[in-house]
């Protein structure tokens, strides 16, 4: 089923990444596989935000595979120096959990394709994010579990996209978990819930055009695709447009850029959305109850129509 | 209806609209006698009285607590109850079987108001996916929008939403009545087979798609029509009853009706076997 959530601030900066919590746990029934969250914090622009994994949860639940702690150090390591070797100097560290990183890198190449391909030739190494802003956190559990773990509650930042899921396409593991960060842009992340029925036949077209694909969760899709029509010149709404009719099955997903948030849904309109907009917040989600928990007083609520879409900015 | 007084067991028992034929076998089904009509009882109802009114806040209730609540309430005598915060929950006022008046003072999540059979009720605020599921009898009013599968397979009743609504609007309707103030989504009235729609805005594609009966009237503009579905003359006799319809749901009271478009099933689809096969092909 999975639930999706998002909230953009116009003008001004929340604690969002506690906001998003609150959504997504109000939407836990949905799914709690895994929960993923897109925060986009107040940074002063400079440096990148990496988060990386080099190992999987292989917790209660997941579908990994066990590895031994110090295999995690090994592939540490080979970042390590790839980062030196591509002139990349790392400013901050932060190892949250065994397999789970965060680095501040002073990188000063636009392009971050190279940079992303040296680094995830490592075996079992992935980058879960990589902006000036944009920080991909997800893991196995619920949004209360990750939010606690990865100590997200006091995050600030302009806006933030989030996924409850309850896996049926693929694995229990963090790399087929949301948001899909928009490979190899920077600061772009997607969510969504549905199910695309024309995934492998767009798959095998975009590795054509040496397009990454890190899972076999059809969401990611999405992300490769909208990252795809920007590399050919497209803006992100002309993207997301086509990707009505690009994309075949049901679905509603969001996407996220440094300044804005995005929505989109099939001409089905087969998946939910309730959304609610006023001059400094917009905030969506595929239940009412996600936006009452951060907005417990009577509002005025709709559901998008079949195909639109929809970009707000900060 | 017959004189039930005059006729027959069998007869007086099929104009009530209970059925009589003996079943074999291990049913548990319990037949109809009319002789003991007035020992009928309607499981889950109770006699109420609209002039006794309560207050009930179901902040920190979940839908299945203050389902129950509600429930109470009726078996106490209450006819007139107002809910406070309801928060988008899911699944509030289900199943209610009973004449009642019942006020929402917010919005509804998903299945609100599902198989209900009798109450009044108003909504001062938004719902969700499948409103009113099933709705047997009784009205209900919603004073903003509404999401997907609004009034999913109602039978009866009317169900009125002031503001738009979503995707599948009357989907499977199988009776009663279903008002639209603003626009209606993709596939309204989705293989409806009874009943009556009526949407004052615009509506999305695929209107009234595979419908086998029923009809549709629309005030603004139409997407695209679904298989099936055709334009009809909107008649003296269809005018008058949408302005009376309009009127008692207090809605668009001074839209012209006149220039409503009216759908209704082509009836080639489901009649199969009066179609040579091109004439399916051509049907859809």
């Amino acid at each position: 089923m999975c639930g999706i959530a998002g909230l953009i601030h116009r003008g001004k900066s929340s604690k969002v990444g506690h906001e998003l919590q609150g959504m997504l746990q109000a939407l836990k029934h949905r799914g709690e596989d895994s929960t993923g969250y897109a925060l986009y914090g107040d940074t002063d622009g400079k440096n990148f935000i990496m988060r990386f994994k080099v190992g999987e949860n292989v917790g209660e639940g997941s579908t990994s595979v066990a590895e031994d702690v110090s295999v995690y150090d090994e592939r540490k390591k080979i970042v390590d120096s790839y980062l030196e070797e591509m002139g990349a100097k790392v400013v901050k560290e932060e190892r949250i959990l065994p397999y789970s990183l965060r680095y501040e890198i002073e990188y000063n190449k636009k392009d971050l394709l190279e940079f992303s391909q040296k680094i995830e030739s490592i075996p079992g190494v992935e980058i879960l994010s990589m902006g000036k802003s944009l920080e991909v956190i997800k893991d196995l559990g619920n949004a209360k579990m990750v939010c606690d773990r990865y100590n997200l509650d006091k995050l600030v930042g302009t806006h933030a996209i989030g996924h409850a899921r309850m896996a049926t396409e693929s694995g229990v593991d963090i790399k087929s978990a949301h948001p899909f960060w928009g490979y190899p842009f920077s600061d772009v992340s997607v969510v969504h819930n549905g199910q695309l029925t024309n995934y492998w036949n767009n798959r095998r077209a975009l590795e054509n055009k040496g397009m990454r694909f890190m899972s076999e969760c059809d969401s990611e899709l999405i992300a490769v695709y909208l990252a795809e029509k920007m590399r050919e010149g497209a803006s992100l709404e002309e993207g997301m447009k086509e990707s009505l009719t690009g994309l075949d099955g049901v679905f509603t997903y969001f996407v996220a850029t440094k300044d804005s948030l995005g929505m989109a849904k099939d001409t089905m309109a087969a998946k939910p959305l309730v959304l609610y907009e006023s001059d400094d917040l917009v905030a969506m989600g595929s239940e009412e109850i996600a936006i009452r928990s951060i907005l417990p007083q009577e509002i005025d609520t709709y559901d998008p129509f079949d195909g639109e879409v929809k970009v707000w900015q900060i | 209806m017959a004189n039930i007084k005059s006729v027959s067991k069998k007869t007086k028992a099929q104009a009530m609209g209970m059925h009589t034929e003996v079943l074999t076998g291990r049913t548990q089904q319990k037949f109809f006698n009319p002789d003991e009509a007035e020992n009928f009882y309607y499981f889950g109802t109770y006699d109420v009285d609209f002039n006794k009114r309560t207050d009930l806040d179901v902040k920190d209730m979940t839908a299945a607590e203050a389902n129950k609540k509600i429930d109470n309430l009726m078996s106490q005598g209450y006819g007139t109850i107002v809910i406070k915060n309801p928060q988008g929950k899911h699944s509030l006022g289900v199943g209610i079987l009973n004449k009642l008046n019942l006020i929402f003072e917010g919005s509804l999540g998903y299945f609100g108001m599902g198989s209900c059979d009798g109450p009044i009720v108003r909504i001062n605020g938004r719902v969700g996916w499948s409103c009113a599921e099933n709705l047997m009898a009784g009205k209900v009013v919603i004073e903003k929008n509404a999401g997907s599968c609004f009034g999913a397979a109602i039978r009866g009743g009317d169900l009125i939403c002031k503001g738009s609504v979503g995707a599948r609007t009357g989907i499977d309707q199988k009776g009663g009545t279903i008002i639209i103030g603003g626009d209606a989504g993709a596939f309204t009235g989705f293989m409806m087979q009874r009943g009556r729609i009526i949407i004052l805005g615009d509506v999305g594609i695929n209107l009234g798609d595979s419908m086998y009966d029923g009809t549709i009237f629309v005030g603004g503009e139409i997407g695209s029509y679904g298989s099936d579905a055709v334009d009809a003359e909107l008649t003296k006799s269809d005018q008058d009853w949408l302005k009376r319809k309009l009127k008692v749901a207090e809605i668009g009271e001074n839209f012209d009706v006149s220039k409503m478009k009216k759908i209704v099933a082509g009836k080639k689809l489901w009649n199969y076997d009066n179609l040579e096969p091109a004439e399916k092909k051509g049907a859809i």
